[in-house]
C-alpha cells in the first residue's frame, strides 16, 4: 500500500509504548496561545474567565476538571467552533479572533477533533465518515482507500467499514470518531472525553494512536477525567480547570503523577 | 485525475447529503407551477403569433363603401370608383363586392328584407395596397376618392381589428407577466425549501464545517440536490402542459374558426417553453446556493 510511505501515520505504531512523548522544550514554539480569554454564553456569568496558557508546539496535554468546569468551552475555542467574548486566541502563530470569515477553513483542516458526542454523520457508512477530512480536504478517491482501510483496522473495526454509525455502540461510534479526527495527520488534534466509553484495554490502545501521532509532531490535547491514563503518557503536561479558570492562574502547566502502570 | 477516479469522488460528494429528495415537497409544487407556467407562455407566445399573423394579413387590405340610396346611382359611382382605382399603381387588387354575396353576409342579421333591396346597403369593393407604407397609401387613396364623390369612404382592415388585436396582445403581456410572477414564485419555493433542507441537515453541515469545508463546498452538496429536485418538477410539469397543448391544439383546428387558428406556434416559441424548464432548474439551483451560503454566513 502507497499510504505508509505517503502518509505514515500508524507506520511503526506498537501498543502500549507508553513513556514516548517528548516533555516539551525550549526549542518548541508555541502553536496555541490563549490570552486572558473569557467566554459567555449569551447573558449568563462567563464560563470561561481569565484563561491564558500556551501550548508548544509537538506537545501533549491533558485538560481535566470536574464536569461543567468549562472543558468542552475551552476545547471549542481551540477548534474554532465559537468566539471568545475576550482576550486573544492565537493558533500556529496567527490571531484568529480576528481573522476573516473566509479564512477559517484552513485553520481547521489543520486541527482534528473528537467530539464529546462523537458527531458521525448518521447516513453514512463508518468508512465513509473516517474519509470525510480527506475528501473535504479534496485528496482524489484513489488514494483514500489505504489510509482508511488502516485506520479501521486500527481502530478495531476492519470488517465494520460498510456499517451505519447507529448500528455500532457507543466505543465503537467513539473509536470511529477517533479515526475520523486523526485521519487527516492533523497539526492538532483535540479530543473531548475520547476514552469515555470504551474499556481500559481499548483507552489504552487510542492512547497509543495518539502517541504515535505525537511523535509524528501533532500537538494532542485531551480533555478527561481518566486519571490513571493521563499517567500513561510520560512527558504529558496536564491543565486543570476549575470554575470556568485554569487552577494555576499563572499559566504554568504541571506534570501529572509518575506514571504507575508499566508499559 | 482518471475518469473512473473523478466520477468516484463525485459519487462520495454527492453521497454527503442522504439520498432522496432533499427539499420536501418541493418538486410537486415547481411541477404545478412549471405547469402554469408553460400554459401561460405558450398561451402568450400564441397570442403573440396570432396578432403579428393578423397584422400581415390585413396590412395591406381595405374596403371602399360606396353610401348611396340610390341603387342605380350606386352601381354606377361603384363601377367609377372601380375603374379609378385599377388605374392606381398602389392598388394590387380590386374585387368589387357581389350585391348577392354581401346580402347573405348580413342576412343573419337583417333578416329576408336584406336582400329585398328596400334597405339602403352601401357598395363595397375590397382592395388590397402593394405592400409598405401602408398609412401613407391609405391617405392619398382616401384623397383621390373624395374627389371622385363625398360619398366614398375607404376602410383599412386594420382600423376594424385593432381594438382585437390591441386585446390579443394585452393578454399576451398579461401572459408574459405570469410567467415572471411564476419565476418569482418558484424562486421564492426554492429558497423556503434550501432553508429546510440546511436546518433538517445542520449536523452533517456543523460537522463539515468544522473539518474546514468551505461554505462553497457545503452550499454545492445542496444546490446539485436542489437542482435535481427541481429537474424532476420541471420536467413533469412540462410534460404535462405540453400534453395539454398539444390537445389544446388539436381541439383548435377542429373548430376551424380562422381566428383560433391562427393560433399557432412557431419553432421559436416551442424552443422558448422548451427553455422553461431549464430556466427553473438553474433558477432552482441559484436560489439555494443563494439561501445556504447567506445561512452558512451566520455561522463562525
Ligand atoms: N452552548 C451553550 N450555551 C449556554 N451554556 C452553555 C453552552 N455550552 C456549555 N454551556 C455551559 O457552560 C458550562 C461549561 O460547560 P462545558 O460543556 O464546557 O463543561 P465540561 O467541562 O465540558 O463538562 P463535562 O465534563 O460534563 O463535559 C456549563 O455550565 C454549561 O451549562
Ligand atoms: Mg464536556
Amino acid at each position: 500500500m502507497g499510504f505508509t510511505a505517503a502518509r505514515p501515520l500508524c507506520h511503526g505504531c506498537t501498543q502500549g509504548e507508553a513513556g514516548s512523548a517528548q516533555a516539551p522544550n525550549s526549542r518548541m514554539s508555541a502553536i496555541v496561545q490563549f490570552e486572558n480569554v473569557g467566554l459567555r454564553y449569551g447573558l449568563d456569568s462567563e464560563t470561561l474567565s481569565d484563561v491564558s496558557f500556551s501550548l508548544a508546539s509537538g506537545g501533549f496535554y491533558f485538560l481535566t476538571g470536574a464536569s461543567g468546569a468549562g472543558k468542552t468551552s475551552l476545547l471549542k475555542l481551540l477548534y474554532l467552533a465559537q468566539r471568545p467574548s475576550r482576550g486573544v486566541i492565537r493558533l500556529f502563530g496567527e490571531d484568529v479572533v480576528t481573522l476573516p470569515r473566509k479564512r477559517l477553513p484552513g485553520f481547521r483542516r489543520r486541527i482534528g477533533v473528537v467530539f464529546q458526542d462523537f458527531r458521525l454523520v448518521p447516513h453514512l457508512s463508518v468508512y465513509d465518515n473516517i474519509a470525510l477530512p480527506l475528501r473535504v480536504a479534496g485528496m482524489e478517491e484513489g488514494e483514500i482507500d489505504a489510509p482508511v482501510s488502516e485506520m479501521l483496522n486500527w481502530v478495531g473495526l476492519g470488517d465494520r467499514g460498510q456499517a451505519r454509525p447507529a448500528t455500532l455502540s457507543g466505543g465503537e461510534q467513539q473509536r470511529v470518531a477517533i479515526a475520523r479526527a486523526v485521519i487527516g495527520r492533523p497539526e492538532i488534534l483535540v479530543a473531548d472525553e475520547p476514552t469515555g466509553n470504551v474499556d481500559a484495554d481499548m483507552a489504552r490502545r487510542l492512547l497509543t494512536l495518539f502517541e504515535a501521532l505525537n511523535r509524528l509532531g501533532t500537538t494532542i490535547v485531551v480533555a478527561t477525567h481518566d486519571l490513571p491514563l493521563m499517567t500513561q503518557v510520560g512527558g504529558a503536561q496536564m491543565m486543570k480547570l476549575d470554575k470556568g479558570r485554569l487552577s494555576d492562574p499563572t499559566g504554568s502547566l504541571r506534570y501529572p503523577p509518575k506514571p504507575q502502570v508499566a508499559g | 485525475m482518471a475518469g473512473p477516479d473523478r466520477r468516484a469522488a463525485a459519487a462520495a460528494r454527492h453521497r454527503l447529503l442522504p439520498e432522496g429528495r432533499v427539499a420536501g415537497p418541493m418538486p410537486w409544487i415547481i411541477a404545478i407551477m412549471m405547469f402554469l407556467t408553460v400554459l401561460s407562455a405558450a398561451a402568450g407566445l400564441g397570442l403573440g403569433a396570432a396578432v403579428k399573423a393578423m397584422g400581415a394579413d390585413l396590412a395591406g387590405r381595405a374596403t371602399v363603401q360606396i353610401v348611396e340610396a340610390d341603387a342605380q346611382q350606386r352601381d354606377r359611382l361603384s363601377a367609377s370608383v372601380a375603374a379609378v382605382l385599377r388605374k392606381v399603381a398602389y392598388v394590387r387588387a380590386v374585387n368589387p363586392v357581389a350585391a348577392a354575396a354581401l346580402a347573405d353576409q348580413i342576412r343573419p342579421w337583417l333578416g329576408q328584407d336584406a336582400a329585398s333591396g328596400d334597405l339602403p346597403i352601401p357598395a363595397l369593393i375590397d382592395i388590397e395596397l402593394t405592400p409598405g407604407q401602408t398609412d401613407a397609401k391609405v391617405d392619398r387613396l382616401r384623397r383621390q376618392l373624395a374627389a371622385v364623390s363625398p360619398k366614398i369612404r375607404l376602410e383599412p382592415h386594420a382600423a376594424f381589428l385593432a381594438p382585437l388585436a390591441g386585446l390579443l396582445s394585452a393578454l399576451g403581456w398579461l401572459a408574459g407577466g405570469i410567467v415572471l410572477l411564476m419565476a418569482l414564485a418558484t424562486g421564492a419555493v426554492v429558497v423556503l425549501a434550501a432553508r429546510a433542507a440546511h436546518d433538517s441537515h445542520r449536523g452533517t453541515i456543523d460537522v463539515l464545517h468544522l473539518m474546514g469545508a468551505t461554505d462553497v463546498q457545503i452550499a454545492r452538496l445542496f444546490q446539485r440536490r436542489i437542482g435535481l429536485d427541481a429537474l424532476f418538477g420541471g420536467a413533469l410539469g412540462f410534460t404535462v402542459a405540453l400534453l395539454v397543448i398539444v390537445l389544446l391544439g388539436a381541439r383548435l383546428l377542429a373548430t376551424g374558426s380562422e381566428l383560433l387558428s391562427a393560433i399557432h406556434l412557431p419553432w421559436t416559441s416551442w424552443a422558448v417553453l422548451a427553455a422553461l424548464p431549464i430556466g427553473c432548474v438553474l433558477l432552482a439551483m441559484l436560489a439555494a446556493r443563494w439561501t445556504v451560503l447567506r445561512s452558512l454566513g451566520r455561522l463562525l
